[in-house]
């Protein structure tokens, strides 16, 4: 008789719900050495970030939007410059089957997207997160530092830390993001699409804030000079830094 | 009972079997009866460094699988009282470790003993998990370098995530930093994080500041932990001073950078310089 702490049942695998943050490649024009060109100046500048970086191709951008794609180029050009193509979002149905014909997967629409390209978002109110939730959704509340290797994740709800959030530590939430301490790893607020959610710390030495996908890494932020009491916003498709 | 604590890191090399062995003989000579238990199989060092490598028998392996008992395995420090160390196997397979297993040893070392010192060997695998996760205190060792500093912050997270005290919501683990081989010369060059820099990250209490010192390696050579060394070095000091400080008692930190310029960082200055 053999003791063993292993819960080995007899199936190979289990299959479990993942949340995840992917980036977004917004495709406007077919011509694919153009994308490279620009691709290649963006990686140059930032090259750790996008390696081996998940991305979805999404295409409601495209012009013309009944382009014709070559799939096959565009993955071997994304892939060349350390991004991995994992599927398409938006677009038409001979998009989706092109893209599918070479193993992308086809990514459902998320309803926020489509509808938030005019710039008509009222920076100085906070809204709630999710202002289509006909319930309270309790904000999540933390009271213990964040440290490096940890994922907090307040879904449909803002996000309250009382403490330090550690270099290598992720925030994530639907709604806006509170660190009443220093933020030294990444804070994504707004991550379903909410553009009006916000960020507010302390101390700011953020590894990277994203608002509804709108990021900066640290490089960006060393430029702003506010580092004490801020909170980030986007406004105009651009994220901003102002003191509180 | 007896006191569970564990020495841990993360990041490897960075003082654990060291601070193991110093504040279980620190312990010890303040009368308390003392186990210390070398949980990193296949590497064992811990009974290099208490200079016992010769009078190993059994193995903490060897108790779990019933081969032996612990009484058969654990070695009696010839020159203290009360300080008793459980070596680590060096030919098994770390899977050999197993949480029933570390449990049952641990529980049978409680009746026992006062204090059971767990050396946990690097990274955040089984090993280092299963040193972790009966405690009821940690002594995070970090150097005074980056890397140490994220390593050390990311097993503060699983401390108090996936222990058993995290797990059962009990009182969580009582976390301590212990910084080691921390050389103030080089703090001041700025080739170095100070310690005021590392426990903003950290944000744990501090149990001491060990300076970086060839005493160490002069006593790890002669296998004498440092708190046993006849010398008085400045590293044993600064254990035998964290050891104090662990029971309890209020005892200013030395080896830290002065906070005002004059006659403290003068002799700060000095010590350092005879450490160089
Ligand atoms: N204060 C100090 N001054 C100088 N050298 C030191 C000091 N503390 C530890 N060392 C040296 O650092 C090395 C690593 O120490 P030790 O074996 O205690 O680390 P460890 O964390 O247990 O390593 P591992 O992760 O491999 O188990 C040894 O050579 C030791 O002599
Ligand atoms: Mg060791």
């Amino acid at each position: 008789m053999t003791k063993t702490t292993r819960d080995t049942s007899n199936t190979s695998f289990q299959l479990k719900g993942g949340l995840f943050t992917l980036t977004v490649i917004y495709l406007f024009n077919p011509e694919l050495t153009v994308l490279g060109e620009q691709l290649a100046k963006l990686v140059k500048q930032t090259p750790k970030f996008f390696q081996n970086m998940p991305v979805v191709i999404d295409l409601h951008k495209l012009q013309p939007p009944s382009a014709t794609l070559d799939f096959t180029s565009l993955i071997q050009c994304l892939r060349e410059h350390g991004l991995i193509p994992i599927g398409v979002r938006s677009g038409n149905a001979l998009q989706h089957e092109a893209a599918a014909s070479i193993g992308l997967a086809i990514m459902p629409n998320t309803k926020t997207e489509a509808t938030a390209e005019p710039a008509t978002i009222k920076p100085t109110v906070a809204t709630d997160a999710a202002p289509a939730a006909p319930a309270v959704v309790l904000t999540k509340i933390i009271t213990q530092p964040i440290r490096s290797g940890q994922q907090i994740y307040a879904r449909n709800s803002d996000l309250v830390v009382l403490g330090p959030v550690s270099p290598g530590a992720e925030l994530i939430a639907d709604g806006n993001i509170h660190i009443y301490g220093a933020l030294r790893g990444r804070a994504l607020a707004g991550v379903s699409g909410n553009q009006s959610a916000r960020i507010f710390c302390q101390t700011l030495e953020a590894e990277l804030v994203s608002i509804a996908g709108h990021y900066w890494i640290s490089e960006d932020l060393h430029n702003s000079a506010m580092k004490e009491n801020v909170h980030i916003y986007l406004e105009k498709e651009r994220l901003h830094v102002s003191t509180y | 009972m007896a006191k569970i604590i564990v020495i841990t890191s993360g990041k490897g090399g960075v003082g654990k079997t060291t601070t193991s062995a110093a504040i279980a003989a620190g312990l010890a000579k303040r009368g308390f009866k003392t186990a210390v238990v070398d949980f990193d199989i296949g590497l064992r060092n811990l009974d290099l460094i208490m200079g016992c490598e010769r009078r190993v028998v059994y193995d903490f392996i060897n108790v779990i699988r019933g081969e032996a008992n612990l009484k058969q395995a654990l070695i009696k420090d010839k020159r203290i009282d009360n300080l008793f160390i459980l070596p680590a196997s060096q030919t098994r397979d770390k899977d050999a470790l197993t949480k029933e297993g570390v449990d049952q040893v641990l529980q049978e070392l409680q009746t026992e003993f006062d204090y059971i010192i767990c050396d946990s060997p690097a990274g955040i695998e089984r090993g280092a998990h299963l040193a972790m996760y009966f405690a009821d205190v940690a002594i995070v060792v970090t150097n005074p370098e980056v890397s140490s500093v994220r390593d050390s912050d990311r097993m503060l997270g699983l401390l108090a995530s996936k222990s058993r005290r995290a797990e059962q919501g009990l009182e969580p683990i009582k976390e301590h930093l212990l910084l080691t081989r921390y050389s103030l010369t080089r703090v001041q060059k700025g080739e170095m994080l100070g310690v005021d820099d590392i426990l903003e990250i950290l944000a744990i209490p501090l149990l001491g500041v060990i300076p970086e010192s060839q005493a160490v390696l002069r006593a790890s050579n002669a296998g004498v932990p440092i708190t046993l060394l006849d010398e008085l070095t400045d590293a044993g000091q600064a254990y035998l001073d964290s050891v104090a400080r662990l029971l309890g008692e209020d005892i200013p930190h030395r080896f830290v950078k002065p906070e005002k310029k004059g006659f403290l960082s003068r002799l700060f200055k000095s010590r350092e310089e005879t450490i160089a």
